[in-house]
């Protein structure tokens, strides 16, 4: 990968010692779509809440994130607060929530025009109108003076995604954009996302549990299992070639479109609690090829090809010469 | 609007119509007038005399309706003791009154509401915690014990301010600052735990997470936010502005409507005691209706059910 836009090395995140975040590497390179990948509580969304500064001030935060080059974590608030949104901007889960309920809507879209491109007044609405215009919302110049509860679900993540855009920035970071929403306007919300990308350039990170979600709009895949990530590869590789057993498991409850009927598998056991993390892998109480090494250390990751890495030992004896 | 307005207005009649009303009944069930204003020794003719002319021996239907009747025509009865027109008595006594609780109030409104701000955004902090412990002290101290420990303090220890009376501005700070401080404990409790829940509001991480500096987040997106349950209390705070101060009144020997009432009521001084449940029904209903009127202006999803 040439120059990564945006590179985080060692994430930890504590909770008032529940660890949430156990050392997260990630790599995003400019204009690049990675999907990240695994189930409520993995860690997901507070690796990038965390690297935008924006967990409550009880979560201790520990390791780099670095944007461009420029370490961001722990950075003053005035850098932050150009970054998030004029860099990377974030969208949330619940659309009709993450809106201010008092505030119209053409206003919440030029408050960030005016901070990340100095618009005002008339020059902002103008933009802002452009902007629900470009995001696919009808009428556009009307809906500038509705209130989010005047809007749909979908019609309100088409504003958040509109402000998000409104910073032009390098990397959108959607967590989780679709999960409230129905699933024909889902199917239209991705299409948009990715359309987006292709028309501004700009880099993707999808947060979802939904593996197939995650297929249909990114090119690389991380999966994230309890605080770490356990298996990263580009899509097509990861669907045809799932070298972790987390992500075999995942898979492998999956109905498949064609082939013949399977039963679909099921991963045994739950996660395990924040504050009673097995020794070593944290998946091997659930693995069907555990060994007594697996509760000796935390696995690194390792390539198992070119643009493959998985966190299991199993991937590093497959390696060795038999 | 007309619609909501009408509703309102109609509400509020019917509240002040059965607040009158109970007082009007409870009054005339409760104690003799006639008994107590004649005293307890007069004799039998004279209370039979008494009662015939503020028409006690009536039918208390009959009372009733002849009370409305006159409420309708603009007339409010008159005192049992002096004669004198019982909206007159009560009138001459509002800028006493007035004179505490509007100060009170800008002391409740002005300490209760940034310390509550300022206990939310530190969470927590060591600041949090003394606003809390002085808003819990604020408002469980009854304002009776209140006042005579400042008394005690101010007037007999140190001898700075006078215990009691009117006669000057100086009487006066003793009472406003007992009312002011329960009230701004109230708020102050209010408008942090009404701060809390819109700080933890999902919207309020997007605005951050599109670059909002902290201060314009707390301004611009969680205050206008926090503001809509605070107005239910100050609303409150502004109908009682004319009954609220019943207890400091009396404590300071204040001459106001409060302490009127007091006298009103032990004496069974029926007009007077019905003209002044009557404008505090009054002014409590009104101070609801501008609350709900506020609501719609602060609360765009309020507006719409309402129109």
């Amino acid at each position: 990968m040439s120059e990564p836009l945006v590179a985080i090395r060692g994430l930890a995140v504590d909770f008032g010692g529940a660890p949430a975040l156990r050392g997260i590497d990630l790599a995003i390179a400019p204009g690049e779509a990675l999907g990240l990948v695994g189930e409520s509580g993995c860690g997901k969304s507070v690796t990038w809440l965390a690297a935008l500064g924006l967990l409550p001030g009880r979560a201790r935060v520990s390791g780099s994130v670095r944007l461009a080059g420029e370490e961001i974590l722990g950075a003053a608030p005035a850098v932050l607060d150009r970054v998030r949104g004029g860099r990377v901007a974030m969208i949330f889960q619940d659309p009709a929530s993450s809106l201010n309920p008092v505030h119209r809507i053409g206003r919440q879209v030029a408050e960030a025009l005016g901070l990340h491109r100095g618009l005002r007044g008339v020059a902002a609405r103008a933009e802002a109108r452009r902007l629900l215009d470009q995001v696919g919302i009808p009428d556009a110049g009307r809906r500038l003076d509705a209130y989010p509860h005047e809007l749909s679900g979908g019609q309100n993540q088409r504003v958040m995604i509109a402000m998000a855009l409104a910073g032009q920035p390098e990397l959108l970071v959607a967590d989780e954009p679709t999960t409230a929403l129905d699933v024909t306007i889902q199917a239209q919300i991705l299409e948009l996302l990715g359309a987006l990308r292709r028309e501004t350039g700009m880099a993707l990170v999808l947060i979802s549990h939904d593996l197939g979600v995650v297929a249909e709009t990114c090119e690389r895949v991380a999966v994230m299992y309890a605080g770490r990530i356990v298996e990263e590869a580009r899509v097509a590789r990861l669907f045809a070639a799932p070298t972790h057993p987390y992500t075999q498991g995942l898979l492998g409850a999956l109905p498949p479109l064609d082939g013949p009927r399977r039963p679909l598998s099921a991963i045994p056991g739950s996660v395990p609690e924040p504050n009673g993390m097995p020794p070593g892998c944290a998946f091997a109480p659930r693995c069907p090829h555990a060994a007594a090494a697996c509760a000796l250390g935390v696995p690194e990751a390792v390539a198992v090809e070119p643009d493959h890495a998985a966190a299991c030992l199993r991937a590093v004896r497959e390696l060795l010469p038999a | 609007m007309l619609r909501f307005l009408g509703f309102r207005l109609l509400r509020a009649a019917i509240t002040i119509v059965m607040v009158v009303s109970f007082a009007f009944v409870v009054l005339r069930l409760s104690g003799d007038p006639a008994q107590i204003i004649m005293g307890a020794d007069a004799p039998p003719e004279a209370i039979a005399a008494f009662r015939r002319a503020w028409g006690l021996e009536e039918p208390l239907w009959l009372q009733y309706l002849r009370y409305f009747g006159a409420i309708f025509s603009g007339d409010l009865g008159r005192s049992m003791r002096d004669g004198r027109e019982a909206i007159a008595l009560v009138a001459e006594r509002i800028p006493a009154t007035l004179a505490l609780t509007i100060p009170a109030l800008l002391i409740k409104l002005g300490i209760g509401i940034p310390a509550g701000i300022t206990a939310a955004l530190h969470r927590n902090s060591l600041v949090d915690r003394a606003v809390m412990v002085l808003a819990v002290a604020g408002f469980t101290v009854p304002s009776f014990v209140l006042g005579l420990l400042l008394v005690l303090v101010f007037a007999v220890q140190l001898g700075w301010l006078p215990s009691g009376g009117q006669e000057s501005w100086r009487h006066a700070i003793l009472p406003i600052v007992t009312m002011g401080v329960g009230g701004a404990a109230v708020l102050a409790r209010f408008t942090r735990s009404a701060m809390l829940e819109v700080l933890g509001q999902p919207y309020i991480r997007t605005a951050s997470a599109k670059g909002v500096p902290w201060r314009a987040v707390v301004w611009g997106h969680a205050l206008p936010n926090a503001a809509i349950p605070t107005v239910t209390i100050i609303g409150f705070m502004v109908g009682s502005l004319i009954a609220g101060a019943v207890v400091v009144e009396s404590v300071f020997s204040w001459p106001g409507v409060g302490r009127l009432l007091v006298v009103a009521v032990a004496n069974r001084d029926l007009a007077v005691v019905q003209c002044i449940l009557l404008l505090v029904a009054a002014t409590m209903v009104a101070a609801n209706l501008v609350v709900d009127l506020l609501y719609g202006a602060l609360d765009p999803r309020l507006r719409q059910r309402a129109g």
